[in-house]
C-alpha cells in the first residue's frame, strides 16, 4: 500500500514536471501554430543558468531568477530573430528551423560552459526526506516539484480566464485571423506567448538540475514526450496539458514499477523481464494511440 | 621554345620519380587515423582520449618512438555510419594505423575496414565480444579491456564485500542486458530483482522505490553518461545512498561524471583497471602531466588511451616507422612491450589484454576531492572468456 502511494507521487511528481514544459508548448503550437522544437533547448538553458549561477552565487534563489530570465530572454531573441519570419511558412519550415535551432544552441552551450555537466547541490532547505506518515518517507526536492507544478497550473488558470491578455490567448486559439482583424497587436501577443513558454521551461530547468545531469542534449530526451502530452491533452488547451501530463506521469510511472511483478507472476522471468521492460518503454505511446482512437483531438482541444 | 617546355616537363617526371621511388623521408610523419566522439553529450570521451593521446605524443616532442607521428582525428558524432565513412576515406588515403574509438557499436563498423585493407587498429577503449572470440583478428589490437571484465570483476567484488541479495538495474539495450549478464557470471548470492530501466530515461524515483521496498544489501547499477549522473544524484536524494551500497562499473562513474554529481558519489563502490590515485611513479606522473597540460584530472579513457599511444610508439621503433613491414609491426606489437600506467599488462592469444581489476571506493582524497581509491585487487591477471574461441592465424 506504502509503495503503491509512493510510487503514485512517483507520477505525481513525473507529470508536473511535464505540465511545467507541456503549457508553454501547447500554447506555442495551438495559439501560434508554430512546430517548436527548440522547447527542449530552453528547458537546458534555464538548467545551465540556474548551474552557472548557483557556481558564481551560491544561492540557489538566484539560480531560479537567473534560469528564468535566461530562458525567457532567449526565447524571446529566438521568436524575434527566426520564429517570427515563419509563421506564414508551412510546418516542414518551422521543423527544420526550429531542429537547425536546437543544434545551434547545443554548440553554443557547449561553446560557452563546456562539456563538463556541471554540479547543482539540492539546496539545503529542499534536500532528505520527510515522514508522510507511515513509513512513507518522500524526498523534498520530489514534493516541492508538486508544488510548483500546482502553482503554475493554477496560475495559468488565472492568467488564462481571468486577465486580458488571457481573453485574446482563447481568442487567438479559436480564431486567429478575426483577433487579427478586431485590431488586436497579433505580433506582440505571439512574442508574449512565446517568452512566457520560454519562461516556464526555464523553471522546468532550475526545478530539475538538482536531481538531473545538466548537460548538452537533456532537451532532447525530454522533448518528445512533452509532444506526446500535448497531443494527449489536446493541442492548445492547458487544460489538456495538465490532464496529458498527469496521465502521462502516471502511466509511465505506475508502468514501468508495477508491469515486471504483474508480468513475473504469470510467465517465465526469461520471457517477462525484456516483455515488461519492453511494454513499460511504450506505455505512453501506447496511452497516446488509445486516446487518439476515440478523441482523435486530444482529450480537450481547443476549439476550432 | 618547344625544347624548353619538354625539358621542362622531363625534370618534372623525373624528379617525381625518384620522390616516388626513395622510401618516405624521415622528416614525412607516420599519420594515425584518429575516428573518436567530439560532439554530442559523449564528446568529453572523445576528447579524453584525443588528449590522452596526444599528450604521449607532445612528451615525444611530436615522435612516438622516435617516429614523427601526426594524428588525423575526425569525429563520428556517435554514429556507425559516418565514422564508417571516414575509416574508408582514411584507408583509401593511405593511413595504416588506427584508434580512438570509443562506442562498442562505432568500432563494429570501423575495425572490419581497416583490418580487411590489411592495416592495424589498436582500440583504446571498447572490446565488445565479438572481435574477442570466433572474428578476432591479427592486425586488431585491445589497449583497454574486453567489455565484460568491469561486470564480472563487479560479481566478485559484491562476493568480496559479502553482499548477499544484490538487486541488478541497467538500461534495456545489448550493453546494458550485457552487464547484467556478466555480473551474474561471477555473483554467487541472490540476485532479487533486474531491473532495465529505458534507454533515454532521466527520472529513476520510480526503480529508487522498487529498491527500497526489495531492501536489498546492496545494488549493481550500469547506467552511462547523464543517465548514470541522473542516477547517483536520485539515488542519494532519496536516502538510500547512506542505506544501501551501490557497487557499478568504472565507466558508470568516471572522474567527469563524479565531478558533475557533487557530494551524492561518496561511498559508492566502482570496478576497473586504474584509477587517478594509482601508487605507481608512471601513473603519478602521468596524472600530474595531464592536470598541467589540460588543467583537468584524467579519467581512465585518458589513460587507456596514453597507454595505446606508447603500445604504439614500442610497434614503431621496431620497424623505424615503416608501417609497409606489416609483419614485423605486429610482431612487435604482439610483445606488448611498454610500461603500462596500470602496471601489468601482457596479451592474451586473442590480442586483448591479461590484467588485474580492482575494486575501488569513492572517497575523499588528501585535497578534499572525490576520488576513487583501490580497496583490493578482486582478480589477478583476468583473462576474458572469449579467446579459447578465438583460433587467431599468425
Amino acid at each position: 500500500m506504502t509503495l503503491l502511494l509512493e510510487q503514485a507521487l512517483n507520477g505525481l511528481q513525473f507529470g508536473a514536471l511535464l505540465f511545467v514544459l507541456a503549457s508553454g508548448l501547447t500554447l506555442i503550437f495551438g495559439i501560434m501554430g508554430v512546430v517548436n522544437l527548440t522547447h527542449g533547448s530552453f528547458y537546458m538553458v534555464g538548467a545551465y543558468c540556474a548551474a552557472y549561477a548557483l557556481g558564481t552565487t551560491g544561492s540557489f534563489a538566484i539560480a531560479a531568477v537567473a534560469a528564468l530570465l535566461g530562458a525567457g530572454a532567449y526565447g524571446l531573441v529566438i521568436e524575434l530573430a527566426v520564429i517570427r519570419r515563419l509563421y506564414q511558412r508551412d510546418h516542414l519550415y518551422q521543423v527544420l528551423a526550429t531542429f537547425g535551432l536546437i543544434l545551434f544552441t547545443n554548440e553554443a552551450v557547449t561553446l560557452i560552459f563546456g562539456r563538463r555537466p556541471p554540479t547543482v547541490e539540492t539546496p539545503s532547505i529542499l534536500a532528505g526526506s520527510v515522514s508522510l506518515g507511515g513509513s512513507l518517507h518522500y524526498p523534498v526536492m520530489r514534493l516541492a516539484f508538486i508544488a510548483v507544478g500546482a502553482l503554475v497550473a493554477l496560475g495559468l488558470w488565472w492568467m488564462v480566464n481571468r486577465t486580458r491578455m488571457g481573453m485574446l490567448v482563447r481568442a487567438g486559439a479559436d480564431d486567429r485571423d478575426m483577433v487579427s482583424a478586431l485590431g488586436v497587436n497579433i505580433r506582440r501577443l505571439y512574442t508574449g506567448v512565446f517568452g512566457l513558454g520560454a519562461l516556464l521551461c526555464g523553471l522546468a530547468g532550475v526545478m530539475a538540475a538538482p536531481l538531473l545531469a545538466v548537460e548538452i542534449g537533456m532537451g532532447e530526451r525530454v522533448l518528445i514526450t512533452t509532444f506526446v502530452v500535448i497531443v494527449i491533452g489536446g493541442v492548445g488547451s492547458v487544460r489538456g496539458a495538465l490532464a496529458g501530463a498527469l496521465l502521462v506521469g502516471m502511466v509511465d510511472s505506475l508502468g514501468r514499477a508495477f508491469l515486471p511483478q504483474l508480468l513475473e507472476g504469470r510467465l517465465t522471468p526469461s520471457l517477462a523481464t525484456p516483455l515488461a521492460a519492453g511494454i513499460a518503454s511504450a506505455s505512453i505511446y501506447l496511452l497516446m494511440a488509445l486516446v487518439l482512437i476515440f478523441r482523435p483531438l486530444g482529450l480537450f482541444p481547443a476549439r476550432h | 621554345m618547344t625544347n624548353t617546355f619538354i625539358r621542362g616537363a622531363a625534370l618534372l617526371a623525373a624528379s617525381a620519380l625518384t620522390s616516388a621511388l626513395t622510401p618516405a623521408h624521415a622528416a614525412d610523419p607516420v599519420k594515425i587515423g584518429f575516428i573518436t566522439t567530439l560532439s554530442t553529450p559523449a564528446g568529453y570521451i572523445g576528447e579524453d582520449l584525443r588528449d590522452g593521446f596526444m599528450l604521449a605524443v607532445k612528451q615525444g616532442s611530436g615522435k612516438l618512438g622516435g617516429v614523427a607521428v601526426e594524428l588525423v582525428v575526425e569525429d563520428d558524432g556517435l554514429k556507425p555510419a559516418n565514422a564508417k565513412q571516414a575509416v574508408d576515406r582514411m584507408v583509401q588515403s593511405g593511413i595504416r594505423l588506427y584508434t580512438g574509438v570509443n562506442f562498442s557499436n562505432v568500432l563494429a563498423a570501423v575495425v572490419p575496414s581497416v583490418t580487411a585493407a590489411g592495416y592495424t587498429y589498436i582500440s583504446s577503449n571498447p572490446g565488445p565480444s565479438i572481435f574477442a572470440g570466433e572474428k578476432c583478428d591479427p592486425n586488431y589490437f585491445v589497449a583497454s579491456y574486453q567489455n565484460d571484465a568491469f561486470h564480472t570483476a563487479g560479481g566478485l567484488a559484491a562476493n568480496e564485500l559479502g553482499f548477499k541479495r544484490v538487486v541488478a538495474l541497467a538500461p534495456n539495450y545489448q550493453a546494458g542486458r550485457d552487464a547484467i549478464a556478466g555480473f551474474k557470471r561471477t555473483f554467487k548470492g541472490e540476485l532479487l530483482a533486474e531491473i532495465y530501466t529505458k534507454l533515454d530515461q532521466s527520472d529513476f524515483s520510480v526503480e529508487l522505490a522498487r529498491i527500497r521496498s526489495l531492501a536489498p544489501d546492496a545494488i549493481y547499477q550500469f547506467h552511462p553518461g547523464g543517465a548514470g549522473i541522473n542516477f547517483a544524484k536520485q539515488y542519494s536524494n532519496a536516502g538510500l545512498g547512506k542505506t544501501i551500497p551501490m557497487v557499478m562499473p568504472g565507466f558508470s562513474m568516471d572522474a567527469r561524471m563524479l565531478a558533475a554529481t557533487g557530494t551524492a558519489s561518496e561511498g559508492f563502490y566502482t570496478t576497473g583497471i586504474w584509477s587517478v590515485g594509482m601508487d605507481s611513479p608512471a601513473s603519478k606522473k602521468f596524472v600530474q602531466d595531464f592536470s598541467a597540460a589540460y588543467g583537468r584530472l584524467p579519467t581512465d579513457y585518458a589513460m587507456q588511451a596514453y597507454d595505446t599511444a606508447q603500445w604504439m610508439a614500442s610497434g614503431l621503433r621496431a620497424v623505424n616507422g615503416d608501417l609497409s613491414k606489416a609483419d614485423a609491426f605486429r610482431t612487435a606489437l604482439r610483445k606488448a612491450d611498454f610500461q603500462s600506467l596500470r602496471g601489468k599488462f601482457a596479451l592474451n592469444t586473442n590480442q586483448h589484454p591479461i590484467q588485474d581489476l580492482y575494486l575501488m571506493r569513492i572517497e575523499k582524497n588528501a585535497r578534499g576531492e572525490l576520488a576513487p581509491k583501490v580497496v583490493k585487487r578482486v582478480v589477478a591477471d583476468d583473462r576474458d572468456s572469449y579467446a579459447s574461441a578465438c583460433k587467431m592465424p599468425s
